[in-house]
């Protein structure tokens, strides 16, 4: 079944990681998180990575624990609160946040997909996250110019992948997972179930192969 | 002015907000509730027409299952786990912010630290303290058609969350269109606040008393019963 040679374990996927490498994870708190990819690449061992993520995941799971292993150099997100460690991290100046609020933090992530290097969004105009921003009136309105986001790789989760690497995904677990596969050098998809190609409907395919490098099996 | 606990501040101001949203039903409204009192708006909602919307991609979110039909795939933003409705749809999380941005989003009730003078909310951080976060509440404000922010009167020293400046950060530019807290709905329109609603055991002379921003009291006051 593995013809086109995307199938592979978690740690020849994240094997790919290099240190100082960014590094996009997909899911919005535990939900669509790729906790087997992120739990290799805790066992790779990996330094100075930089992390976009939606946020932090719960204390000891995930991302968290890359923050707690010391693996990670600077986050780029939008909600760390769920996670006190995290926040003590940063407090204590070991690790650096920017924060993007969350619909800007998506849309920066499927222009770097997209080939548009940056936007103009309403959204945080006039606050503290817009400071050192361009800004821009069009229609009478302030609008902040805001870059794309790429990565060296992408962790993402999905529901079902075929052997070629089309995926579809499960409810709220989709999030921001279909984005980050479009938006890395590399994207490892892991998966619930590996079924043979031409078995999804094309119909309800959300990610096409062609943005899907390599495909690990694991129940999540 | 009495003192409400915290569970008839949440059910209050559930009460008179669900309200709000029943009198803007003229077509399907697509509405976003935020986390804390927002949230609880649903349970006094009972319309065929309202849809609501989350942030982590999802239309026609239901209401709380049973914990035997819980899915870890299926939760709304505050992390909480919820259920699908008749016709509900999911889509990634640019799709769900595009309906926002795009100005598809009728109705966001969120919550809030401060709502000053000016209109002008903040309710992402407090300097100094151990949160970090923003959320969807940036974008939320700047991109719905109308911002109805739910937070208590009061803060926990019993001052008033209505001021005349704000002294935390901004969420944005964008004023809000009303006020709900547990003593009534204040609309906010051409640059000062007209109590609209409120509960028929509430003195408005004591109300202007604990409340640091001006408000004029609409001649079609609605007076609602909201004692648990």
């Amino acid at each position: 079944m593995n013809d086109y040679g995307k199938i592979m374990s978690a740690a020849e996927a994240v094997s790919r990681i290099k240190d100082g490498d960014r590094v996009m994870v997909g899911g919005f708190g535990a939900t669509g998180t790729p906790h087997h990819l992120v739990d290799a690449l805790v066992d790779s061992g990996k330094k100075n990575l930089i992390i976009i993520s939606n946020g932090p995941n719960a204390v000891g799971e995930g991302i968290s624990r890359l923050v707690e292993n010391k693996q990670v150099k600077s986050m780029i997100g939008n909600y760390y609160s769920w996670n006190r460690e995290v926040v003590r991290a940063y407090n204590r100046g070991e690790i650096e946040i920017s924060l993007i609020p969350q619909g800007t933090f998506a849309e920066v992530i499927r222009a770097g997909g997209a080939g548009i290097p940056a936007f103009y969004v309403e959204t945080s105009a006039g606050t503290q996250l817009a400071e050192g921003k361009e800004s821009r009136i069009f229609n009478g309105k302030e609008y902040v110019l805001e870059h794309a986001l790429t990565a060296d790789v992408a962790l993402i989760q999905a529901y079902k992948a075929d052997s070629l690497g089309n995926l579809i995904y499960s409810k709220t677990a989709r999030n921001f997972n279909p984005l980050m596969a479009t938006a890395a050098g590399f994207t490892i998809a892991q998966v619930e179930e590996i079924v043979p190609i031409g078995s999804l409907d094309p119909n309800a395919i959300v990610t096409p192969h062609l943005y899907v490098d390599a495909i690990v099996e694991a129940k999540k | 002015m009495k003192v409400y606990i915290r569970d008839e501040i949440a059910v209050r101001i559930a009460r008179l907000a669900a309200d709000l949203l029943e009198s803007m039903v003229d077509h399907n409204l697509i509405v976003n509730l935020g986390v804390g009192f927002p949230s609880m708006v649903s349970d006094y909602l009972d319309s065929p027409r309202v849809f609501f919307h989350v942030e982590n991609g999802m239309l026609g979110v239901g209401p709380t299952p049973a914990p035997e039909d819980e899915d870890i795939d299926l939760i709304d933003a505050g992390l909480q786990p919820v259920s699908e409705t008749p016709g509900c749809a999911y889509f990634d999380s640019a799709d769900s912010f595009a309906i926002i941005r795009g100005g598809h989003m009728d109705v966001t009730v969120i919550g809030a630290f401060e709502v000053d003078s000016a209109g002008r909310i903040a309710n992402w951080s407090i300097p100094g303290g151990d949160k970090l976060g923003v959320g969807g509440a940036m974008d939320l404000i700047s991109g719905a058609k109308t911002v109805v922010v739910a937070m208590s009167h009061r803060t926990r020293d019993g001052g008033s969350k209505l001021v005349k400046k704000c002294s935390l950060p901004l969420t944005g530019n964008r004023p809000a269109d009303y006020v709900v807290t547990e003593f009534g709905v204040f609309r906010f329109a051409d640059g000062k606040f007209t109590l609209i609603s409120t509960g028929d055991d509430v003195d408005i002379e004591k109300l202007q008393k604990i409340t640091d921003v001006d408000f004029e009291v609409s001649e079609e006051l609605k007076r609602l019963q909201l004692n648990v």
